[in-house]
């Protein structure tokens, strides 16, 4: 996976261009903006955390800090990851007020880091899909197919979390 | 001047303003003389060195400010004016002005403004009343040039000018040049003596050529001068120089005075006589005759003894006054003993510190891995290597958290002064009772322990006491009593904050409970319960909202702090006697020893010290009733818990099967969790897990075991509390 991202051309310049790290869930396509995302891991053995909520996988030791996983098929589709040779973590690093943290999300696979043109995205339509809309920042027609772009701010807001866990538990 | 330079200004100042404050709440009882005037030395001082540590930074606001309360000060300890309470409350309102000034000139505010200024003045003006002055202190006024006055008995023999002079150590950056000044001397009168004082030179390898690290001693015969054209000879350097004028025959007092405000450490007591010029050279070398003779007696006895002996030989001539020779032995005495402070700490940046134990905290899960593998090895000399390191790994750990440990005296301090203002404020009389203030504690603990417990102080004061009419009528003295105590009990702190007030009204909790819908009619609660109800948010007894409390906001802060420290309030009350309040904090946050277990496939960690023991679960003897399990320990009756139900795992029912049962206790409750497996002692450095699982009840953090993997830190108080209220559903109170 790493090899892939790293054979991806750093491309600078274009003043309108995004770089977008696609990832698979569901067999639905994703895009999330590189600058949040801190690295891509294997997905390794998450010890559960008990009494949370489904879609919290739990914590894994990245190079001795503990940092939580959250399964993004369960949070938006209601189905959970499936685990498989290409499952990865994706880490992310999350700014909440003036915390800084790295939560990681699980999805089935990684696929590439491309560039979107600003004039590509449409804003999110109000979709009949079981995805909440909220968490989607637009859509991106990339090679005659559909990109859902997520915001990390607000999937990876810990407030949302936080109320959602409370909630669910 | 650097940020370097300013940040130890900045710690010193506080140190100061501390210092400060406390010596003005000491002069609460101003009848004692001896007490006082210490007091008032102390605060000159104080307020003497703030000016000149905030004059080398040209920080221009707090000098000009500190020297109208030195001022003040220095006429009170003159005995030209009385210390009454309204000057020593002007005293307090300067220092907390000070702090604010220093505060401000630190963030880089050259010119004060604003409200600050209007406060600035306001006390300016009310200090200069005391002084006899109406306007603002004109600043050509010399700052450190003491008033002297001619003494009319007690006089000392001497018909010189005494001057002490110091020069400040930019005087050659600032073109000095020290010798003229006192050639100039020669055209006023006759220099009699002079003695150069080094004392001030650094070891050499501090030395700073550029730097002027002298002083002198001068006698001065001048019968014709007047004072000020001795000052205006010095004109052009008083600013930056401590110049002390005395004039001929002067009081003996004065003399004493000098002897204490002089700088020099360890200064020989006959040159220092010499140097005031109380004694003259004839006088000065019988007694150092008279000294060598007895030098072999001298020199087998301590310092001390020798000081005192050369000031007794001094008094049995009669050559000087008994009272000079005292404060003359009290400043040695006391240089000493500073000294010997100085040296017994280290000021280390509080960042280095974190990282230390950060560092060990990972030494230690290092550690942890490698016994791991040891074990594996089963090579009896590997096991014993890896025996010794952990001895010392641990000794490590604990010596590194041990530096961030902190008596937390300096915090209880800080309530003389809240006690005082608002007791006074709210009519009321109050002492405050202190003990335990060596207790010691992590030093984040510290910083955030401060605020709650300002919240509850207040509240003891406000809720609990009553006013003196009220307590006289129900025959308790008229003077309340807050106690605030702090110890170590089984691995955690314990702090208690106790008054003798009116205690917490039942009735009234539940009846404004249940007019806000806490909690419904006819419902039964414990009286912990309803105790506890003063920590939920919006919730105020007070019928009336005053500036100190009664917005229901306070408590419920309270709450959330202490819980954020893993801590737990607990509240003990008698109507009519009082009440308590104990706060138990974790001793450190960082790194614990912890009890491995299992539960199914998850490895848990529970703090070792609050585990009472372990034992294998006879169901026999247990019961059960609305969910809940119960045991006969020993006739004792246990609430315990499956865990694996808690944690929504497969509870392990097959034949041959053993449950453990481990019995902790905390905060006088006890329970008992039962667990799959017990794994043994692990050295637990614990983990934050962060902001999304910050609702999360039961557990406090994780740690990473030695084999990389990660194990949950159970938080045992709210595990208690789930045990103990399960099956209790009318229970309102959430878990606390």
């Amino acid at each position: 996976m790493q090899e892939q991202i790293q054979s991806i051309e750093v491309t600078e310049g274009l003043s309108q261009t995004e770089q977008y790290l696609t990832f698979q869930m569901i067999d639905k396509s994703y895009g999330l903006e590189i600058l949040n995302i801190k690295e891509i891991i294997e997905y390794s053995e998450v010890t559960e955390v008990p009494m949370t909520p489904d879609f919290i996988l739990g914590v894994i030791n990245l190079r001795g800090r503990v940092v939580p996983v959250i399964d993004l098929g369960l949070l938006f589709a209601g189905q959970p990851v499936i685990l498989t040779r290409r499952t990865s973590i994706i880490i992310l690093e999350v700014k909440n007020s003036d915390l800084q943290l790295d939560i990681g999300i699980a999805v089935d696979v990684v696929n590439e880091v491309i560039d979107i043109n600003a004039d590509d995205i449409e804003p999110s339509p109000s979709l009949g899909d079981k995805i909440n809309t909220a968490f989607i920042s637009g859509m991106a027609k990339v090679d005659e197919e559909f990109l859902i772009l997520l915001n990390v701010e607000k999937v990876m807001s810990v407030d949302d979390f936080t109320i959602i866990s409370s909630i669910q538990s | 001047m650097t940020n370097e330079g300013l940040q130890v200004f900045s710690d010193e100042a506080e140190d100061l303003l501390l210092v400060a404050e406390k010596a003005l709440l000491g002069l609460d009882d101003l009848s004692n003389k001896a007490e006082t005037a210490e007091g008032v030395n102390d605060l000159f001082r104080t307020f003497h060195t703030i000016k000149g540590a905030a004059g080398l930074f040209a920080l221009d606001s707090v000098v000009e400010f500190t020297h109208v309360v030195e001022s003040v000060l220095g006429d009170i300890r003159d005995g030209t004016l009385p210390l009454d309470k309204e000057l020593v409350s002007l005293f307090l309102l300067s220092r907390d002005h000070l702090e604010v000034l220093v505060e401000s000139a630190l963030n880089g505010v050259v010119d004060i403004s604003g409200a600050i200024k209007t406060t600035d003045d306001a006390l300016i003006e009310r200090l200069n009343k005391y002084l006899g002055l109406d306007s603002v202190l004109d600043d050509s006024t010399t700052p450190t040039i003491e008033n002297t006055e001619q003494g009319n008995n007690e006089e000392v023999e001497n018909q010189n000018w005494h001057i002490s002079l110091r020069y400040g150590i930019h005087a050659l950056r600032n073109g000095m040049d020290p010798i003229s000044f006192i050639s100039y001397l020669n055209k006023i009168g006759v220099i009699k003596s002079i003695i150069i004082m080094g004392d001030a030179i650094p070891i050499w390898s501090e030395f700073e050529a550029e730097n002027c690290y002298l002083g002198f001693e001068i006698a001065l015969y001048a019968p014709n001068s007047n004072k000020a054209e001795i000052e205006d000879v010095f004109e052009f350097v008083q600013d930056d120089c401590k110049i002390r004028i005395l004039p001929p025959h002067s009081h003996i007092e004065r003399y004493i005075q000098l002897i204490e405000q002089l700088p020099e450490t360890d200064l020989r007591l006959g040159d220092i006589l010499l140097a005031c010029g109380a004694l003259t050279k004839l006088e000065i070398d019988g007694v150092l005759n008279i000294q060598d003779v007895m030098i072999d007696d001298v020199t087998v006895r301590g310092d001390n003894t020798a000081i005192s002996r050369l000031g007794n030989i001094a008094v049995e001539q009669k050559v000087v006054d008994q009272t000079i020779i005292d404060a003359a032995i009290n400043k040695q005495t006391t240089n000493k003993l500073n000294r010997n402070n100085e040296q017994q700490t280290i000021r280390v940046n509080a960042g280095k510190l974190e990282n230390l134990v950060n560092l060990v905290g990972e030494l230690v899960i290092g550690t942890a891995n490698a016994e791991t593998s040891a074990i594996g090895l089963a090579d009896p000399k590997m096991n014993e290597a890896m025996e010794n390191l952990l001895r010392l790994v641990e000794e490590v750990r604990d010596t590194a958290l041990g530096l961030r440990m902190m008596p937390i005296g300096e915090t209880f301090s800080r309530f003389n002064r809240v006690v005082r203002e608002v007791s006074r404020d709210l009519g009321k009389e109050i002492d405050l009772c202190i003990s335990g203030e060596d207790t010691e504690l992590d030093k984040t603990l510290i910083e955030k322990i401060g605020d709650p417990l300002m919240h509850l102080v207040r509240n003891a004061i406000d809720h609990g006491v009553e006013l003196p009419e009220e307590r006289i009528a129900l025959g308790k003295p008229a003077k309340g009593i807050v106690n605030l105590d702090a110890f170590h009990e089984s691995g955690s702190i314990v702090i208690r904050i106790k008054d003798d007030g009116r205690g917490l009204q039942k009735e009234k909790l539940l009846s404004k409970a249940l007019q806000n819908g806490l909690i419904q009619e006819g419902q039964q609660l414990t009286d912990q319960e309803i105790y506890q109800l003063i920590f939920t948010a919006g919730f105020s007894t007070a019928d009336q909202v005053s500036n100190l409390s009664g917005r229901g906001v306070g408590m419920d802060v309270v709450r959330t702090n202490i819980e954020s420290l893993r801590g737990t309030i607990e509240i003990t009350s008698e109507q009519g006697i009082g009440s308590s309040i104990t706060i138990r904090l974790p001793l450190t946050l960082a790194i614990i020893d912890g009890f491995q277990i299992r539960v199914g496939d998850g490895k848990y960690i529970v703090p070792l010290d609050i585990i009472e023991e372990c034992l294998e679960l006879d169901v026999s003897l247990g019961g059960e009733s609305n969910g809940a399990n119960y045991l006969n320990l020993r006739g004792e009756i246990l609430p315990f818990m499956y865990l694996s139900e808690l944690f929504g795992e497969q509870r392990n029912t097959s034949e041959g099967h053993r449950d453990d049962i481990i019995v902790v206790q905390c905060g006088g409750k006890k329970a008992g969790f039962v667990v799959d497996e017990l794994l043994g002692e692990h050295q637990t450095v614990i983990k934050p897990l962060g902001e999304i699982f910050k609702n999360l009840k039961g557990i406090s953090g994780a740690t990473i075991l030695g084999s990389g993997e990660v194990a949950m830190v159970i938080d045992t108080p709210a595990m208690i509390n789930l045990v103990i209220n399960a099956g209790n559903e009318q229970s309102v109170t959430s878990t606390l």
